[in-house]
């Protein structure tokens, strides 16, 4: 993992989806199902070139799979390539939640003491 | 990992900002006191990852903030900023500056806005960092991989445990 943050290459996963056009073509195919390529140009409003260009780069990392039917080249979503991003993400909540178990426990003890001066402002024992 | 606790969700609304939510089964005004109080946040702030060595809080709009936390054998990282807006009880703006040698600065430090919103009892805590650049976005978030120990283990069952 630590290695994975240090080695930031033009075609890691997290290179790839920096690209606004590339997440738009991930959350197209984000549904599982297969899309030709034309069926992208259309959704995206993009020059062919320009969708080919991206998909490629998508390619490269493994975030998305192609297979040629025919004439048409279908391409699909791969979510394990995109999983290093996921886990980036959680290990960086991994470490707030890790904060914030401990301020549960830091309040737990703040609401009671506060139960208990109340309890004494009544003149209880 | 499932606590009867809430669970942060980080979210990234922007390529400059980090969103972390999270709710606490306390009144506001405590969840403000926990989070501005230094011997409080000595308890809670180092998390798993060592131990708070120092905490600073100059609570007042231009006053400093500065935090020390050990790990590991005898290496220590402190953050410091300042304070921007006050608003006690609902929300506090700051500057968060890392002090590590290698990480740039930047002419404008990352911006923090904490807000503490109550309901029903409960609040809802949001920290937005606000990085002004992708690229330090990025490398907050990866220092939080960088430092991540992975344990699984809960901090607040082993206090529990220890209490028992």
């Amino acid at each position: 993992m630590r290695s994975m943050a240090r080695a930031a290459t033009t075609t890691d996963a997290f290179n790839a989806v920096a690209e606004p056009r590339r997440r738009q073509i991930l959350d197209l195919l984000a549904g599982g199902e297969e899309h030709a390529v034309n069926d992208l140009v259309q959704r995206l409003g993009l020059a062919q070139p320009q969708v080919s260009k991206h998909l490629r780069v998508l390619r490269e990392v493994g975030a998305v799979d192609v297979r040629d039917v025919g004439r048409q080249r279908l391409y699909r979503l791969n979510g394990q390539a995109l999983k290093p991003i996921h886990d980036w993400v959680s290990s960086y909540a991994h470490t707030w939640s890790e904060r914030f178990e401990a301020l549960d426990t830091v309040l737990e003890d703040l609401k009671q003491s506060e139960a208990a001066q109340k309890e004494h402002g009544h003149g209880h024992q | 990992m499932a606590t009867s606790s809430g669970t942060a969700i980080i979210t990234l609304p922007s390529d400059e900002e980090i969103l972390i939510t999270r709710h606490f089964d306390a009144p506001k005004h405590l969840v403000y006191r926990a989070w501005t109080t230094p011997e409080l946040v000595t308890r809670w702030w180092a998390g798993h990852r060592g131990t708070m060595t120092s905490v600073e809080i100059d609570l007042r709009v231009g006053g400093r903030w500065r935090y020390v936390m050990a790990h590991g054998e005898g290496s220590e990282i402190a953050f410091h900023g300042d304070f921007r807006e006050i608003v006690p009880n609902e929300r506090i703006v700051t500057t968060e500056v890392f002090e590590m040698p290698g990480v740039d600065e930047g002419p404008e430090p990352p911006l923090n806005v904490v807000t503490f919103t109550e309901v029903g009892g409960r609040t809802r805590l949001e920290l937005l960092v606000q990085t002004g650049t992708k690229e330090l976005r990025d490398t907050i978030l990866e220092s939080g991989m960088e430092g991540g120990m992975q344990e699984q283990m809960d901090l607040l069952e082993a206090l529990a445990q220890s209490l028992a």
